[in-house]
This record gives structure tokens, sequence and C-alpha cells, in this order.
């Protein structure tokens, strides 16, 4: 018998329809991976399983739960059965504490709730499953703050609060798409270790179809609220017979087609287009004691690097292993301890704004996240244009218009585009946007610092090709910031690992991906999703 | 947190003085000399003389500043031209009526706007929400002194509960000093009740769209418990910002209800010393104030860090 059976299940917010006609079931035991694209409707079923779906929300047909009828079911009901029969994990670990609790306060909480213990009871068991889900007590007393602990840290005490009275099923909606692969790998663990303890049903939401096809017995998948396939992992994902998730298979694989630079004749004559040269970052440390003096942290420890121009080169590490602070350093937003860094010759360090005008000029980003890069209240034009005031003489308004028309039309917009806001553009479209900002300068080399990680699969590989294009139209070097393989793997040349502030290894992308030498390299080789991998071992555990 | 409390004491002190300087010197460039007024325009020039060498109007100006803020040093404020008694006592009696009303007004409206701000936030776009904030918005525009007029026709003129202005002294039992007291309180405290409870309802709105607060529904906590247990503590800190503008309006401010109230507060002392140049009161006054408001504002960010413990390990 199905532990949770949704049956013809639709829902409208406020008029708007989300899902039509879902079907899914997940039986006790079971790991059922529901894959799809941001607006496909995963989260909304995942949200009308818990009841805590927006104001303004109608839903049609059945939603069975361990027997119970939960659209029918009064909020009562629901209180009790949440956090005890039934817990949720969350996508963002970093916001899904409250920072004025303790941990053990917001673990306690819950088990006080929903058996009535007494205090010290509800925080012996708290104390036991935050053990469990690998917070000893030597290192994380109940009284640590949320803010005290790391991202990878905080996701655990989420999954202790909602694994705390063994429910009987776990809705998992992203729960590792903020953390870096090592992370991930071990959160994925855990509740796979928590599944086989108690007979835990888990619905694993993501976009990512390799964690699915590591983690699930059965997958659905789902497009714009409607399920377009369902069946066994290795079958659905081996066969791929439905044509969305085919694309969606082909588009989680995809690597853009480009000549490679490298194999050009004389490359090692070339003069690198960006030369860093043994750059070290300390930031103050925090003061111990009244009188002691602040030990500082290092978090770039004496990096020598160089890029050749033309060449994509991707800089991959584990969150806070100091790729970013390298990149801010090499964007000249923030000054090296020590240690030297040269664009194009140019020495970019003790120089006023004024005159790293003409490094700026050479350099451009593009972010993560192109929502928050963007003025809202700013058209297109504006936006995209903003990188002009770096220009020697300032351009007409024709001149400008003219400009922000090309870059525009090169990334695969219209040049009509410019009169429109950026809450009128998708995610993607977005990203067209920002990369267009980045080179309406015409600059040299494009730092690129996780730019398709906030993207859907499928769009994900429409803007590697994009990248793979403008490499090779407008000789555009590339440093990307990744703790994504299979973008370091899809579009550059050369990868570089760095791992507590210092590069352990670099070389060809391929060599390095395929041979890992150090420690650091072979736990992200280890650690990134695979999709190819993970059906070839399911397979192999099915016929065993 | 005790290095940041020492530091913030220091850096208070520094301002304490610096206020000092700017006081004293717009008192001395504004036009008006004290011994005249308190002689009369037509004074004999030779008195005139000397009452200006006994009040040492005629020393250089650094001199006079130097024994002011000297005397300040030990609690010396100087004597009031007019009323011929240390400033220290004079402000010292008014305190004693306007602090009370000041912490009476700001117990009353934190008591009101809270549980009202709360109670919108929690039914937001209802109503309940829509008449609540409406009445705010009529509580922040009415004036307080057409406010306090209304009040004491109510409760004194007609229901004759209390009485209608003046104040008794806390001599005649504390009763009477609270009775006399409690109008104008109230005529205070609504106005900043209603800006306040729009405050609160806002910073819960913020609070309840984050994602702990659906980490702690996901848990089985019932709205009732999440809205007052997880996002009050997090809304607390622009409320506590407000607050302590309020008391620092609320101890000086309070010129208009203090004299539609007939009360011997520190809002018509210094009235009535600007109008008779009466310029030591009015210093003393304003480093009073200036005091109270860095003491309130270290006693906010005290309370920023007990709410926030973030804001703990920071320092």
């Amino acid at each position: 018998m199905s532990l949770l059976e949704i049956e013809n299940l639709s829902l409208s917010i406020a008029g708007h329809p989300v899902l039509k006609d879902v079907d899914l079931q997940i039986a006790p035991g079971e790991v059922l991976g529901v894959v799809g694209e941001s607006g496909s409707g995963k989260s909304m079923s995942a949200l009308t399983v818990m009841q805590l779906l927006p104001e303004l929300t109608r839903a049609q047909g059945r939603v069975t739960f361990d027997g119970i009828d939960i659209l029918a079911a009064p909020e009562e009901a629901m209180c009790r059965l949440r956090g005890d029969d039934l817990g949720m994990v969350f996508q963002e670990p970093m916001t899904a504490l409250n920072p004025v609790k303790t941990i053990g306060e917001q673990v306690a909480e819950g088990i006080r709730w929903h058996t009535g213990a007494n205090r010290p009871d509800a925080e012996a068991r708290a104390r036991a499953i935050l053990d469990r889900v690998g917070l000893p007590e030597s290192k994380f007393p109940l009284s640590r703050f949320p803010h005290e602990l790391s991202g990878g840290q905080r996701q655990r005490v989420v999954i202790a609060i909602a694994c705390a009275l063994k429910p009987k099923l776990l809705i998992a909606d992203e729960p590792t798409t903020a953390l870096d692969v090592v992370l991930q790998a071990q959160i994925l663990d855990l509740l796979r270790d928590l599944v086989e303890e108690n007979r835990m049903g888990l619905m694993l939401i993501s976009h990512d179809l390799a964690v699915v096809a590591d983690m699930a017995d059965r997958v659905t998948v789902m497009r714009h609220g409607v399920v377009m396939e369902s069946g066994p992992t290795a079958t659905v994902l081996r066969e791929q017979k439905h044509p969305y998730t085919r694309q969606l298979a082909e588009a989680s694989t995809h690597v853009p087609a480009r000549a490679r630079p490298q194999e050009e004749a004389g490359k090692e004559e070339q003069t690198p287009l960006l030369s860093v040269s043994s750059v070290t970052r300390d930031y103050p440390g925090r003061r111990k004691g009244l009188f002691s003096k602040p030990e500082p942290f290092r978090a770039v420890d004496n990096v020598s690097f160089s890029l050749v121009p033309g060449h994509a080169v991707a800089l991959v590490g584990r969150s806070g292993c100091g790729k970013s602070t390298l990149a801010r350093m090499i964007l000249a937003l923030d000054r090296p301890t020590s240690g030297e860094i040269r664009l194009d010759g140019e020495a970019l360090g003790g120089k006023s704004e004024h005159e790293l005008r003409h490094a700026r000029r050479n350099m451009q980003v593009v972010f993560q996240d192109p929502y928050g890069s963007f003025n809202p209240r700013h058209q297109v034009e504006r936006l995209v244009a903003e990188p002009l005031h770096l220009l020697d003489t300032k351009p007409s308004v024709t001149e400008r218009r003219e400009r922000v028309a090309e870059a525009l039309e090169s990334v695969g917009l219209k040049a009509s585009d410019m009169q429109k806001y950026p809450h009128e553009f998708s995610g993607g479209q977005r990203q067209r946007v920002s990369i267009a900002r980045a080179i309406i300068t015409r600059p040299k080399l494009i730092v690129a610092d996780e730019p398709v990680s906030a993207l859907d699969v499928s769009i994900r590989a429409q803007i590697l090709d994009l990248f793979a294009d403008l490499n090779q139209r407008l000789d555009l070097t590339y440093l990307f910031i990744t703790h994504d393989l299979t973008v370091a793997r899809a579009i550059t040349d050369e990868v570089m690992v760095m791992h507590d502030g210092r590069i352990v290894e670099s070389g060809p992308t391929a060599a390095v991906l395929e041979n890992p030498e150090s420690e650091a390299a072979k736990a992200l080789v280890a650690a990134a999703p695979d999709l190819e991998r993970a059906i070839a071992a399911r397979l192999a555990r099915e016929k065993a | 947190m005790l290095v940041y409390l020492l530091k913030r004491i220091a850096i208070g002190l520094a301002t304490l003085l610096v206020a000092s300087a700017v006081v004293f010197s717009v008192l001395e460039i504004i036009p008006g000399d004290p011994a005249l007024l308190m002689l009369g325009m037509n004074a004999e020039p030779d008195t005139l003389a000397a009452l200006r060498e006994q009040m040492g109007l005629n020393q250089p100006v650094f001199l006079r500043y130097l024994d002011w803020v000297s005397g300040l040093a030990v609690g010396d404020f100087g004597t009031s031209y007019t009323y011929s008694s240390p400033v220290l006592e004079l402000i010292g009696e008014r305190v004693m009526v306007s602090l009370p009303l000041a912490l009476i007004s700001l117990f009353l409206s934190t008591v009101i706007a809270l549980p009202v701000g709360i109670f919108a936030a929690a039914r937001r776009g209802k109503p309940a929400d829509t008449i609540t904030m409406g009445a705010a918005q009529v509580g922040v525009a009415i004036p307080n002194f057409w406010f306090a007029l209304l009040l004491i026709y109510l409760f004194a003129v007609w229901l004759r509960l209390v009485p209608a202005g003046g104040f008794p002294g806390w001599d005649a039992g504390i009763w009477a000093g609270l009775k006399a007291l409690i109008l104008p309180a109230i005529a205070l405290a609504l106005p900043q009740a209603a800006i306040l409870a729009r405050v609160t309802r806002s910073a819960m709105l913020e609070v309840l769209g984050e994602d702990y607060i659906r980490t702690a529904r996901a848990k089985g906590m019932p709205r009732r418990i999440v809205l007052w247990h997880h996002a009050l503590r997090n809304a607390l800190i622009p409320v506590l910002t407000i607050l302590g503008l309020q008391f620092a309006f609320l101890l000086a401010g309070t010129i208009i209800i203090e004299n539609v109230f007939y009360l011997p507060g520190l809002g018509r002392l210094v009235f009535q010393a600007i109008t008779q140049r009466d310029l030591i009161v009015v210093e003393g006054v304003v480093m009073l104030l200036v005091a109270t408001v860095i003491i309130v504002n270290i006693l906010v960010d005290i309370g920023y860090a007990i709410v926030d413990p973030r804001l703990r390990t920071r320092r």
C-alpha cells in the first residue's frame, strides 16, 4: 500500500493553473525523485502535501497520506502531522533556521510540541538526533546559534528538525542545490541512511538528473505542472522514451561545439593576457581577548598562474576555498595583501579608480544571480550601457544605442529589448542581458562567477553555447569560477583546483577530471554527480 | 561586549563635549542680553554694568565656556538668571514630572502598539488589518493637543474622573500625582502608538515571509505560536529603534501637552527660559537631553544584542 498517494491533483493560485492532473505515489522506504525545471510544479506538489501553500490557492483531486485525506484535513490535524509523520527539508539552508534561537531550541521545539515531553527529555532527544546527522556535542552543543554554522551544517540541523520524530515521509525540496558537490554528496548519503534506518519514504525534488539517478528508486518527470513520465529510475533515464526526458538528459550533459584554441600552433610564445604572481590576501581575524592581537585569516595563499588569450579556464573548488576572493582581486575590486596581478602587461596594484579605467574596460564580469545584479528600475538600455563610462570619450546617444543593440544581438536578444525592464525577462534571458553588459566594452577577459548555477538545465545548455560562441566570435578569454565540474568539463580548456587558498592542481580539463591527483581534486571528482555513472551503478545493483 | 560598552561610553562622553561647545556657542551668537532682560529696558547703565560684572558676562567667551563646562563635570549647572536658584534644582523639580510622564506614555504606547501591529500583520489584507491600520493612520494624523482636549472634555469635564490640569506634586500622594499625569500620558501615547503599530506590522510582515517561518510551520507549530515565538523577536529590531527615538521626544518634546494640561514639565521650563533669555537654564536642559539621547541609544544597542545573537559576536 502506498504511503502517499496523489491522484488527479490540480492546483491554481489566484486563478492561475499551477498543477494539472498530477499523479504521484510513494511507498514506505521508497525514494521518489521528482525532476523538472523551475515552474514545473514540483515544489507546489510538495507544499500541497504539507498544506503550506500560499494564500488564494485552490486544490482539487485527492491527496492521501497514511490513510488521511490531506486536502480535507483541518489545520489542527495538519499541525499534528507536520514535523511528526511528515517532515520537510528546504533548499536554502542559510535562511531556513531562525537566527535568534539556538539550534537546540529549534530541534527540541518540535519534539516538545508533538510528544509533550518536558524540556530535559526533549533536549536529550534533540541531542541524539543532532549526533545522528553528524553534529557531535563536542563541536556543536545545543547552545549554538545558526550563524555560527556553515551552510552544510545548517542543512544538517534542518534535517535533524525534520527527522527528529522519525517521520514516515520526508520531503526534500532541492536539499543540496545551494551546497558544493562534496557537501552535497555527504547530505545525500545522510538522507539515504535515514531512509534505510527508518523505512522512511523520501520525496526528493531536484532539477539535477544525476542526483536523482543516484538516489531515487522511481522518478517522476514534470513540466508546466503536468507529469510527463513516471517509472523506475533506471528504465526512465536509460530508455528516455519521453522526448522531454531525453531533452533534459541531453541538456544536463551538454557540451557546446567549440574549436579548441589550444590546438593552434605557436601558443607557447603567446604572452599571457592575465598573469597572477604570488598573490596573497589576508583578512583581519577575530580578536580573541581584550589585549591579544587578532590573528589574520589567509583567504588566498601565494597563488600564481597565467591565462593565454582565447583560452577558457575553470577555477574550481569548494565553498570557502578562496576562489571568489581571488576573482575579486583579479577584477581589482579588492587588493592583494602581497603579490602582483597584471592584465595585458599592465599591473593593477596601487592604481586609482581613474587609472584602472583602461584595465576595467578589458575585463568584465558575469555574476551568478542576474536579477540581483540589475537595478530593477532601469531599462535594459541603461543597464547594458553602464560599462561605457569606462571609455575615454563619452559616446553620443545614437552611438550608445547602436552599441547596446549590437551587444544585445550578439547574445541572441533583439535590439528592441533595450526598452524593457529586467523583470520582463526570464532567468536565461536575464543572464544573456548580463553577458551583453559584459561584452559591450569589447573586453578581452570575462570573469564568470558561477554563471549558470542558478539556471535550469536546458537554459544552462543554451547559455554555455552562447559562451562558447562568443569565445570564438569575439576572441574572449574566460575565467569560470564554479564548483560544478560539469560546467568545467563542458566549456573549459584548462582547470585549476583551489583548496584552502592555494591552487593545488592544474592542467588540461579532461586530464585533471579523468585522473585527479591531489586530494582536493579527487574529492571533487568523486562527489560530482554523473548521470551515466549513476545509471550504470543502478543497473548493476538491480542485476545483483 | 564589555570592551564595546566602554568604547560606547567613551564615545558618548566625547559627543557630550562637542554638544556642549555647540550649545554654548549657538546661544552666545543669538542676540539678547540676559542682564538687560533681568533689569528691564529702563535700567541705569551703572546697575547694568554691575550686574553684568556679577553674572560674569564681561569675561571672554572662552573663559565663560570653560567655567560652565567644568561646572557641568562636577554637577554644578550654574544659577538661573530669572529664578535665582540653582539650575540643577530647577531641572530636578521638572524631571520629577516629565520623566514619569514620558515613561507612562512610552509604556502605554508599547502595550497598545505591539499587539495591534502583530494582530494586523497576522491578518494581512483582511478587514481587521485594514480597519486597525486605518485607525493607526488617523492616530498619526490627529494633533495630540486636539486629542488632549477631547480627553479633558470626556474624562475631566463630563465624567469628572481626573483633574483637567495642573500637577499637585508628588507630596500630595502617588495616586494624586498619577491621576494628574494619566490624561496627558494617553494624549502623548496614542499618536506614538499609531506610529509604532505601523512599524511593528511592517516588520512582522517582513519576518513572516522568511524561510525560517516556513521551517517552523513544517515542524508542526501552529500559526499563533510561530507568530509569538519565532516572528516577534526577529521583528523587534526596528521596533526598538523607534522606541528609542520616541523616548527622547516624550521627555522634552511635550511642551504643547504640558501647556494644555498646565503641567510644570521640562518642556515649559525650557520654553520660558528661552523667552526670558535665561541662557544658563536652556543650556542645562539641552545638555541633559543630549545625555539622555546618548544613554537611550546605548540602551537600544544593548537591546539589539539581547534580541539578536548575531549582533553579540560581531563586537
